[in-house]
């Protein structure tokens, strides 16, 4: 096996991480929601009244995340392999997929995990070995 | 009204705080999670200390939540009820993993970089929801073929 050293973050991962965690508590504890993403968009597709504004007050909170991320830290890494038909075909998978699974990486491998639930525990092995055989595809058996 | 002012504010400032947490710990960079799904490769163990951090305190919370019958805001908690273990579950799941492995976005980290004006994250968020979709008129026309 053939560590990535130049790209490995344990501390700040783990710090993120904890970040990630304390959003899902303050979610649950404070509003009594689960903070699943997919699951919240999702819900924006088919509103029902009353159970709009939350969503929408979430998901702008994650679409100033970067604003303020670049005032207290500046710029951040990114990279993207993918080309424009491959970046199509994986949103169109990840939407469908996460709705019929009723969650994906926080809702489930998240929320879903810190909850002890077997059938969240069953979707993360599902998406997660599916990630990697997909992954070792493109760029081992194919690539 | 004031309640339902402070649970705006509060699920925005959460959405905020979750997505500060998507930027530091690297998930919103596609590399870095194809890193991550790739072992065999050029491997980078980090996203194991995203989840690792997060369920940890996940774990406490969550074992708080349930033994309670009201948010701190006053409202229902509405902690999951489904433990159903199905095609649904798995096939879902691994078209989602499938997804996440060609591009390297789940749905929180697409839509921050999408705040932050990224082209490919624009064009993954359009199809994600097109995807979402497309799964409510396929659920709709299977409750209408059913009555």
């Amino acid at each position: 096996m053939n560590l990535d050293w130049n790209h490995f973050t344990p501390w700040m991962s783990l710090a993120g991480g904890i970040l990630l965690g304390i959003a899902s508590a303050l979610f649950i504890l404070v509003n009594g929601r689960i903070l699943g993403i997919s699951g919240i968009v999702g819900g924006l597709l088919s509103p029902k009244a009353g159970d709009v504004a939350w969503r929408v007050a979430f998901v702008l909170g994650l679409l100033a995340a970067p604003l303020l991320y670049a005032g207290l830290r500046g710029p951040w890494e990114v990279r993207i392999e993918a080309g424009w038909g491959t970046v199509v075909a994986a949103g169109l998978l990840v939407g469908i997929g996460t709705r019929y699974a009723s969650g994906c990486t926080s809702g489930h491998g998240v929320c879903g995990l810190s909850r002890l639930s077997p059938r969240s525990l069953v979707a993360t092995i599902s998406f997660m070995a599916s990630g990697f055989v997909v992954v070792y595809l493109v760029r081992h058996a194919l690539g | 009204m004031k309640r339902a002012l402070e649970h705006g504010l509060s699920e925005f400032l959460i959405g905020l705080l979750f997505g500060f947490g998507l930027i530091l710990s690297g998930m919103t960079d596609p590399g870095k999670v194809v890193g991550f799904l790739d072992p065999l490769g050029n491997w980078d163990p980090s996203l194991a200390f995203v989840m690792g951090g997060a369920i940890l305190v996940g774990v406490v919370a969550f074992g708080m939540a349930k033994k309670r019958t009201s948010s701190f805001l006053g409202s229902a908690m509405r902690l999951p009820t489904s433990q159903d273990i199905n095609q649904r579950l798995v096939l879902g799941s691994l078209l989602f993993g499938a997804g996440w492995g060609l591009a390297g976005f789940c749905p929180g980290p697409a839509l921050v970089s999408l705040g932050a004006g990224q082209d490919k994250a624009v064009v993954f968020v359009i199809a994600m929801v097109l995807g979402m979709l497309a799964f409510e008129v396929l659920e709709r026309r299977k409750a209408q073929s059913a009555t």
